[in-house]
């Protein structure tokens, strides 16, 4: 005779006239295949904990991103912003989507290049260009968005050294109506100090303004900042027009974009909250429409958007270690994946899903991370099915920084695998070793020697 | 351990303590465990009932028991002499 499935006794008190505050059971959807490919094997063959990527949904998210601004703006680039996620598989598919490259580090830089993005596909933004990174980016031809006045100077000098005229735009900061405002980046428009920039570049004979570009936050939740955004770069580019009869070949208005997850704080699920695609094209693109461009000289529209592309795509996979009680009672889960793999979890209130069906039954739980360090928290109390020690789970939505911000720190980094639109999987990032860490090291000779 | 005799225990899961007014749930296996324990089962005697019908070994289930019983005790539900 089959014996029934074993799920781990609990008792739970009722507390009368205090419901969920949605009034609705919590249910927890288990995932139990991504793309068709069960996750259990998937744990079985690369290890566990496992980042896993989803080709299709990368391939999906773009489209329908490019086409909510195709569809009502005839002159569209994205350009994939590399700090967001740089694994090399991961920038392939967006460039072979049409994504230019956005970097903001010579390192980035130069994996463009590797990942064969030609030079002047290749948008260079950031605070820190050193001389070699620029005369780099000039000799490439090579879009540099220009952060300051030291950089704007320093490469009016390598620009002479070199007798090229690299094509630049600078990074405009603005009151864009969220606070607080971003103004660590770039020139400001409010005080004049963009116009300076522009005049200054404009009366320089050795620099191409191609461009103006403005990056006005991170996961903006409302669409009028960009609105109002779009209305300020489009008056520099009127201006630019009437002041010098120079038309700008493009207006970058960065990224920012909210992914579906859920804030930590937020009252409601990103997912119900988020502006889509069309919202964000919607507002850029109706005050685009309406400036008054030369109307042979429309601007390209560049968008950088990243994390709202492939948050989506990305899933880490893994098994619980433990569970235990806290001393008030409360449940707690070790998980073996922590803040060191999952650095959104810092802002997140990630959603994580049982790997393998369960019951109905859940348990307000704290989920913690297998490090040996009080900040490894994943979630501190989220209502949690009774999962225990082995069992497997999925965490959603982890495409974006969790791979460029993760941090060798007591742990190794496991296994990043891809899964291609014929349900094939591919690792495209192998784990790290005992022997990966140590081959940076060198020990002096007299340290060898044991007593 | 003895569970509190006062506790009115229903089939499909509810417990009611009436000297606190508190209520709790149950999930099945809970409730097999908690019936039980009422009706003076030893650990053993628990433990073999449970590995012959679910699909647990003894080890397993006993970290799960006693972790069981643990929320007894939080809950002030067992016999305070205990």
């Amino acid at each position: 005779m089959d014996k029934k499935p074993f799920e781990r006794p609990v008792i739970k008190k009722l507390n009368a006239g205090m419901p969920s505050k949605f009034g609705l059971q919590v249910r927890h959807e288990p995932i139990t295949e991504i793309d068709g490919v069960p996750v259990s094997s998937l744990l079985e063959r690369y290890g566990s904990p496992l980042f896993i990527y989803s080709e299709k949904t990368i391939r999906s998210t773009f489209r329908e991103a490019f086409r909510a601004f195709s569809s009502r703006y005839p002159n569209v680039l994205f350009s994939w912003s590399y700090k967001t996620n740089y694994l090399n598989a991961i920038c392939k598919i967006f460039h072979q989507e049409g994504s230019w490259a956005e970097v903001v580090s010579g390192f980035e830089y130069k994996k463009a290049l590797e990942n064969g993005v030609k030079g002047d596909r290749i948008i260079f933004n950031g605070p820190d260009k050193s001389r070699a990174d620029l005369q780099l980016a000039v000799k490439n031809g090579s879009l540099i968005h220009i952060d300051h006045f030291d950089e704007l100077y320093e490469l009016i000098e390598v620009a002479k050294e070199s007798d090229a005229k690299p094509n630049v735009a600078i990074r405009i900061n603005m009151d864009a109506g969220i606070y607080p405002a971003w103004d660590r980046f770039g020139f400001n428009y409010e005080n004049g100090e963009a116009w300076d920039a522009l005049n200054r570049i404009m009366h320089c004979e050795n620099l191409e303004l191609a461009g103006l570009h403005t990056h006005i936050g991170t996961y903006i939740m409302s669409t009028e900042p960009y609105r109002i955004a779009a209305t300020k770069m489009a008056e520099l580019a009127v201006g630019l027009e009437r002041k010098f009869h120079h038309h700008i070949r493009y207006i970058d208005i960065g990224g920012g974009f909210a992914s579906k997850n859920t804030l930590k704080g937020g009252y409601y699920p990103g997912s119900d909250t988020t502006p889509s695609f069309e919202d964000y094209a919607e507002a850029i693109v109706s005050v685009l429409m309406k400036a008054d461009f030369h109307p042979d000289h429309l601007p390209l529209l560049i968008l950088e958007t990243g994390r709202a592309l492939i948050d989506d795509a990305g899933y880490l996979a893994g098994t619980v270690v433990a569970t235990k009680r806290l001393a008030d009672g409360q449940r707690a889960s070790i998980l073996d994946a922590g803040v060191n793999l999952l650095f959104t979890s810092f802002w997140y209130d990630h959603d994580i899903r049982p790997a393998k069906p369960v019951s109905d039954q859940t348990e307000e739980t704290a989920i913690f991370g297998p490090l040996c360090m009080n900040i490894d928290v994943i979630r501190k109390s989220t209502i949690f099915p009774l999962l225990k020690k082995g069992d497997p789970y999925v965490i959603r939505r982890v495409g974006a920084y969790n791979n460029t911000q993760w941090l060798q720190f007591i742990t190794l980094r496991p296994n990043v695998v891809l899964i291609d639109n014929s349900s094939q999987v591919h690792v495209i990032r192998r784990e790290e070793t005992l022997e990966t860490l140590n081959d940076l090291e060198s020990t002096p000779e007299h340290l060898n020697v044991h007593k | 351990m003895k569970i509190k005799k006062s506790l009115a225990i229903s089939e499909t899961g509810f417990v009611f303590d009436p000297s606190t007014g508190d209520s709790y749930t149950l999930n099945p296996i809970g409730l097999e465990i908690l019936q039980m324990l009422r009706e003076g089962n030893s650990r053993e005697e628990i433990t073999g009932t449970v590995t012959q019908a679910y699909d647990v070994d003894a080890m397993t289930f006993e970290r799960y028991y006693f972790d069981f019983l643990g929320m007894l005790k939080q809950m002030q539900l067992v016999e305070t002499d205990e």
